[in-house]
């Protein structure tokens, strides 16, 4: 049998993204009820980059389903000594039953799945993939909002810099929602994958530079860091124009949702975190049970 | 004015090339000035079915895949005529594969595949060729550079 992996939302399937999420649902209920599906299996988490979030998740995730997870930091390590990727990629193969990589190189949790023997996760690589933050994301949508297909959705802010906007534009393409992109002049969306989703899913996508909530379901907000911009004042004007204000709330629909894959800084004040729109912590929520469905599915569970 | 060029005995002639293009297939096949073979380069030649096209005469050389798939960047549908004891022995079109696999280095200083020693991969879709690795998309002329 080939192993599963799950290195990028381009080789997932919609059946297979929903299967995913009704395995998802279960799995929130064997979170509560104590209930396991493995007992001798080991998830490595190899994580070359630093990552609080995603690491503490998939560990927690693990746990939960009865595994055992192992957390390696290879600055530390023989990697510092100067071994090779492939060399620390087959040693750890050996050790566990499944790999979650993170790593700066594009393409790396690529290259580990071909190298070892056990599935291989993708916990970001470099500007790349980060597809369980985009399972996340969609599966957050459609829990709360009970579909995806004919939403407005926008996603507001760095576009050019964030992993989670491009990969989660593909998948709300996938899924026919209606997309704005709103960015400051700079940092908008890579027009490749623009043009991808066009073409593959035949998405409707709205280019605009001004925040407008008027017709949004669901805001997606990523934040606009200062240090892309050469001149500090500009940075100030923008990060201002972007932060996600009350009053920009006003105009909003009364069950408009905003998520934001976090950690965030001041890019949504805190007095919206109080508001009925603010879904930012559910989500994070939601990435045990989506990180368990994934775990359970390259691991070849059965009984959920 | 009718250009006549030698015939060869043993070698590659890669007909229908687009014009223009005869240069980069030089490049691709590696012909430096330390080349002792003969080669002749007709560009902008007329054609019945292109108006005007390239043609490359190599001798010595019998271009083999991997070769034919990078020339299949810059000249889709050119046509390679194999030459050997003075007879063409193959005749067939260049053709772009599905997958062009250990043709090309990654353009991108940071996919994986600039740094670990891996068979480069790249799909090929409708808006250009995507690393197999960073995924990333490229237009044939990024990967000849």
């Amino acid at each position: 049998m080939k192993k599963k992996d799950l290195i990028s939302i381009r080789d997932l399937g919609k059946d297979e993204i929903e299967n995913l999420f009704s395995l998802a649902k279960k799995m929130e209920g064997a979170a509560k009820s104590g209930k396991k599906f493995f007992n001798d299996k080991i998830v490595f988490n190899l994580f070359f980059e630093p990552s609080t979030r995603t690491n503490l998740s998939f560990q927690a995730a693990a746990a939960r389903l009865g595994c055992t997870p192992v957390a390696f930091n290879p600055q530390v390590g023989s990697v510092q000594k100067g071994e090779t990727f492939s060399d620390t990629i087959k040693i750890i193969d050996g050790y566990c039953d499944v790999i979650v990589i993170r790593h700066a190189l594009e393409g790396s949790a690529r290259f580990a799945s071909q190298i070892a023997e056990h599935p291989v996760i993708n916990a970001g690589d470099g500007g790349n993939q980060h597809p369980t933050q985009t399972l996340i994301d969609l599966y957050t949508i459609s829990k709360i909002k009970g579909k995806i297909k004919g939403l407005s959705v926008h996603l507001v802010g760095d576009l050019k810099h964030a992993r989670a906007m491009r990969s989660l534009l593909y998948g709300l393409g996938m899924f026919g929602a209606e997309v704005t992109l709103t960015a400051p002049v700079g940092l908008e969306m890579d027009p490749a994958i623009i043009n991808e989703v066009k073409e593959k899913f035949g998405t409707k996508i709205r280019l605009t530079g001004k925040v407008d909530l008027k017709d949004a379901d669901v805001l997606y907000v990523c934040r606009v860091q200062k240090e892309r911009f050469a001149d500090p004042y500009e940075a100030e004007k923008i990060k201002k124009e972007f932060r996600i204000n009350p009053e920009y709330l006003e105009r909003a629909k009364d069950d408009m949702i905003i998520l934001h894959p976090l950690p965030k800084i001041d890019e949504i004040p805190e007095e919206v975190d109080k508001s009925k729109h603010a879904k930012y912590f559910e989500q994070a929520r939601n990435g045990i049970p989506i990180r368990m469905a994934v775990l359970y599915t390259v691991l070849g569970g059965s009984g959920a | 004015m009718s250009i006549n060029v030698e015939p060869i005995e043993s070698g590659s002639v890669i007909d229908h090339i687009k014009a223009g293009r005869g240069l980069k297939v030089l490049r691709i096949l590696g012909i430096s000035e330390e080349f002792t073979g003969r080669v002749a380069l007709v560009m902008n030649v007329t054609s019945k079915a292109m108006g005007k096209k390239d043609i490359v005469k190599i001798e010595g050389i019998h271009i083999d895949e991997k070769t034919a798939d990078k020339i299949s960047l810059i000249a889709p549908n050119a046509s390679l005529n194999i030459v050997k004891n003075s007879k063409v022995v193959e005749k067939r079109k260049v053709v772009m594969p599905e997958v062009l696999i250990g043709v090309a280095k990654c353009p991108n200083p940071k996919c994986i595949s600039s740094f670990e020693s891996s068979e480069t991969r790249f799909k090929v879709e409708k808006m250009g060729l995507r690393c197999a690795f960073c995924e990333r998309v490229f237009q044939p002329e990024e990967l000849l550079s």
